[in-house]
């Protein structure tokens, strides 16, 4: 079989081996770190093959003549495997300290569900053809609405249904209408460099076509399509770490770089003036998110925003059309994901330890959490920005991009929202090491579980603390040993004709 | 073999005989394993029609040896045999999931009957399929209508008799249109034979009776159809119906009076006749468009998931219609693709609401919540052929919304596309409440305790559920067979 295929089809015998593992907890948890191994393996492999030059393919039914379910490695897809591959081990890891900590229900059902988003996001990855990443974004959606409904209260219900709505409406309703329309006056599908429309679809009607491919990729979060990830916040914390700072969301803005690099050429578009709206409403996104996220005392919906805000610089950076910000565009891929998984493993090493959901409540719990709060600290700065953090490295290419064309919008929005960002996340960051302690149960959302008193709560378990550090040390990491990503970026803008 | 050249008449006359054998049977098991080795049977007769005019070429079969406008002749083309397939095809899937569902749901000592109904109405819908006779044509509809009377009224409760006394009524109305329609047809050129029509009929292209017959001809099918706004017929008799009748007449009887309204359109009227005279082509797409719109919206307040599934339907007729309104061989491929794609979805989701009742004695939404703890293999099919429905990717739904919609942008309608996308996703709704209910929600207090579907329910249930992720994969038979008989129509007609 193709080493492709293997990929795809690795987390799903995972998935298998987790349901035969059911009843033996240890086993099954095994089986999970395994499989995740086994696919970090398959895709670390992969990637001097592709940093040479190299693009695998493979290609397995054809559905419709001349539409097929096919793969190609191209440098994007790699670096969002790698990531994507590279996380979910930690967040095993990560999940099975956070799992058992908090007595969840029915983990079987949410290792294999982790198991077989990862396989979709993999596809989504590594797709060769529009046809593909809808096939494998709409597994995707489906895949991971079980994990966000997993607590299957009337509250999870609700956000369950906020989630599959939004996203089925917009990629049913707009991102199929696009690729039909791409595929019916084109007659193809494929990602190509340098893009595909040609002189088939010109004018006026590419800012339409641009309309429908970045609202009907609502993964990536566009204002007003963004609600879903604010609601998927209902689900266990690893889901939120994994899947919507990192799985889902990097599907959505992958799929965004994908589709103006690959469907519409940016050289093509950096022509047509009927496609420049897509800046201004990205940098609308960046600002106006980072001023919810502001008014957020719920520390998983400040991020939530704060994820909704960061996606949009990926897009922001991809409508600049500059060489030099779709490098940071794909590398900010990679940084957001390190940094925001890092914000949410401790959010929710905070909400096991502590039982503590709101960002009032941390004032001082920084010298019960060190390594905690000091991950949390580390995730903060990347996300604002500053060396030595992965964060750094993204923004500054986006701005060199953004001066290169006098982008001077672009370069407002990057300013103003590193302040904004550094007012959201650095008084937390301050409350929790240099603010007093509250006395216990002053405060209305403090409360015992079980009888326990957690007033008196160290670090959560050591799996969830490794995680957070690794992940946490990964971003800074990532900002002194950057070679890879970039030249993998590097490599998507070089490949266009 | 001697009996290869009878292949055609065999197809019928099997099921017609059969019917009246089966009421000396009696013994329930007996009549159901006799009905079903005729529905079998009659599959794999079907393949062979199929796999005669592949090779062959389209051909007539003269009854009793009558030269053709004088006696009744059947006639086999691409489209007679691609439909013919998809009949037998799911009367066999049916049959195989019936024993138990039939055993629980009709009185034992009427199961019979039952059989022998399910049988008359087969030989009823290959009939209407296979003629060429236009006259033929309606014996054969009352044949299969007035059995598809009587396995309603067997249903649950006298709501039942009710829904089937509605569907007679309304039933017989739409059949004496039809009737009337092709009384004055006759009255216009003195021959019944379809082939003999389609030659005669330009001649009298200007005459005003011409376009009444049309006319009844059209409301008379749209009857049978139930093309909105002519659907009120359907949600009772689906909803009140055994589980395996549903899933029977929603899987094959109207998908055979969209056949006998294209057959009529395209082969007795011609194309020419539809695009130049009375704007029948424009009334089908605003009333199919109606149909897909008012039918989901509707479907998503339902209850009773049969209802629900009923109203569905309405709407899914919509999206056949829709495409054989396009008058073009790309919108007839993907009308004819929906049209076997949704039979197999409608199958399979009328089948696990039958499992499901079989266990719990009621499909209403709420004595369903948490339903999927107990009975997870029964609902996962269901959720499949949920997904096909809305259209999701890898299910053979997806295919049939892909080629509507490409029809729509070849005809430069890219409005319709995006109309077809808004209605499914309605579908999304009125699907995603019962996993809803199924998966998040806990069983009622109070309600029993029920256990997974037995092995003779689920076999045929996740037979058709496989059925619908294998043509979402693999299209180049089930699409190549919609387009090859799509374009052979055409070709016959001259407009290609």
């Amino acid at each position: 079989m193709n080493p492709l295929l293997w990929m795809l089809v690795t987390p799903l015998i995972g998935g298998v081996g987790i349901l035969l593992a059911n009843r033996q907890p240890n086993a099954r948890e095994g089986v999970t770190i395994l499989t995740a191994a086994a696919l970090i393996w398959q895709v670390w492999g992969l990637a001097p093959e592709v940093l040479a030059g190299g693009r695998p393919e493979a290609s397995f039914f054809e559905i419709v003549p001349g539409i097929e379910l096919a793969f190609r490695v191209e440098p994007l897809g790699m670096l969002f495997a790698l990531v994507a591959s590279g996380l979910w081990i930690i967040a095993s890891a990560y999940s099975i300290g956070y799992m058992r900590g908090n007595h969840e229900k029915h983990q079987t059902r949410f290792y294999l569900f982790f198991a077989v988003s990862i396989a979709a996001t993999i596809g989504v990855a590594f797709s060769a053809n529009l046809f593909t990443l809808f096939v494998f974004y709409e597994a995707l959606t489906l895949a991971t609405y079980p994990l966000v409904t997993h607590a299957g209260s009337a509250k999870a219900r609700q956000g369950g249904r906020t989630y599959l709505g939004i996203l089925i409406a917009t990629s049913i309703g707009l991102l199929l209408t696009a690729i039909i329309w791409t595929w019916w006056a084109t007659g193809t599908t494929e990602f190509t460099p340098g893009g595909i429309l040609g002189q088939e679809i010109v004018g006026p009607e590419v800012g339409l076509l641009l309309f429908l491919f970045m609202f009907g990729i609502g993964k990536a979060a566009l204002m007003p399509i963004h609600r879903w990830l604010p609601a998927a916040m209902v689900a266990p914390t690893p889901v939120s770490a994994l899947l919507h700072a990192v799985a889902v969301v990097k599907a959505g803005v992958f799929s965004v770089i994908k589709v103006i690099v690959y469907v519409f050429g940016w050289e093509n578009l950096a022509a047509t003036p009927s496609a420049e709206w897509l800046l201004y409403v990205a940098g609308g996104t960046i600002v106006v998110a980072s001023l919810i996220a502001m008014r957020q005392d719920n520390l998983k919906r400040r991020l939530a925003y704060s994820t909704v805000s960061q996606l949009s610089y990926v897009t922001m950076a991809a409508a600049i059309l500059a060489p030099l910000s779709l490098v940071g565009a794909a590398l900010h891929i990679a940084a957001h994901a390190l940094g925001k998984i890092t914000l949410f493993f401790a959010a929710g090493a905070i909400h096991t330890a502590a039982h503590k959901d709101y960002v009032s409540q941390l004032d001082g719990i920084g010298r019960r959490m060190p390594w905690t709060m000091g991950a949390f600290a580390v995730g903060a700065l990347s996300m604002i920005g500053v060396p030595p953090t992965a964060g750094f490295i993204s923004k500054w290419y986006m701005l060199l991009g953004a001066y290169d064309v006098q982008a001077w919008f672009a370069v407002g929005v990057i300013t103003l929202s590193t302040l904004l960002n550094a007012a959201y996340f650095l008084p937390i960051v301050y409350a929790a090491f240099f603010k007093p302690e509250k006395p216990v149960h002053a405060d209305g959302h403090a409360h015992t579980h079980h009888n326990h008193d957690y007033s008196n709560h160290g670090e959560a378990p050591w799996p969830s603390v490794v995680a957070l550090t690794l992940t946490a040390a990964g971003t800074v990491a990532l900002f002194f040993f950057a070679e890879m990503p970039l030249d993998l970026a590097r490599q998507m803008i070089e490949a266009t004709p | 073999m001697t009996l290869l050249p009878h292949l055609a008449a065999l197809q019928v006359v099997i099921p017609l005989l059969a019917a009246p054998i089966c009421i000396m049977l009696r013994r329930p098991g007996l009549a159901w394993g006799f009905a079903t080795l005729v529905s079998l049977t009659d599959f794999v007769i079907s393949l062979g029609l199929l796999w005669q005019v592949q090779t062959d070429g389209p051909f007539s079969y003269a009854i009793g040896n009558w030269a053709a406008p004088w006696g009744i002749e059947y006639r086999v083309d691409a489209l007679a045999a691609y439909m013919l397939v998809i009949i037998s095809a799911m009367g066999a899937a049916v049959m195989l999931f019936a024993r138990r569902s039939i055993e629980a749901e009709i009185e034992h000592a009427r199961i019979y009957l039952f059989y022998t109904c399910y049988l008359l109405c087969l030989t009823g819908l290959l009939g209407m399929v296979i003629t060429g006779d236009a006259f033929n044509l309606f014996v054969f509809l009352e044949i299969s209508a007035l059995s598809s009377y009587a396995m309603i009224a067997l249903g649950r409760g006298r709501r039942a008799l009710t829904a089937a006394y509605h569907y007679l009524i309304l039933g017989t109305v739409g059949a004496t249109f039809y009737v009337i329609g092709v009384g004055l047809v006759y009255s216009l050129t003195g021959t019944l034979n379809m082939a003999d029509l389609s030659r005669l009929l330009p001649q009298a292209a200007g005459y005003r009776t011409l376009e009444v017959a049309l006319a009844f001809i059209t409301v008379g099918v749209a009857l049978k159809l139930a093309l909105f706004p002519l659907h009120k017929w359907l949600p009772d008799a689906y909803s009140y119906a055994p589980s395996v009748v549903s899933a029977f007449l929603a899987s094959t009887a109207t998908k055979v009076a969209l056949y006998v309204l294209i057959r009529l359109f395209f082969t007795v009227f011609g194309a020419s006749y539809l695009t130049e005279g009375i704007p029948v082509a424009e009334v089908l797409l605003v009333t199919a468009i109606a149909a897909m719109f008012s039918g989901s919206a509707v479907a998503i307040w339902q209850a009773d998931l049969k209802r629900s599934l009923a109203y569905s339907s309405v709407a899914q007729i919509g999206y056949m219609v829709l495409g054989v309104a396009l008058i073009s061989a790309a919108g007839m491929a993907a009308g004819l693709l929906h049209l076997f794609n949704h039979a197999l979805m409608k199958a399979c989701l009328f089948l696990a609401l039958g499992a499901v009742f079989y266990r719990l004695k009621s499909v209403n939404i709420r004595d369903m919540e948490g339903i999927a703890r107990q009975m997870p293999l029964t609902m996962g099919a269901f959720v499949v052929g949920g997904l096909s429905l809305i259209g999701v990717p890898l299910t053979a739904g997806f295919i049939s919304k892909w080629y509507l919609m490409l029809a729509s942008f070849q005809d430069g309608r890219w409005w319709l596309a995006v109309l077809i996308v808004l209605s499914s996703l309605l579908a999304v709704v009125y699907v995603w409440r019962v996993v809803e209910a199924a998966y998040l929600r806990p069983r009622p207090h109070g309600a029993p305790a029920v256990r997974e579907a037995p092995m003779s329910l689920l076999a045929p249930l996740w037979g058709l559920a496989l059925a619908n992720i294998w043509f979402g994969l693999d299209t180049s038979y089930s699409y190549g067979a919609a387009q090859w008989a799509a374009e052979a129509l055409f070709r016959a007609g001259g407009l290609l």
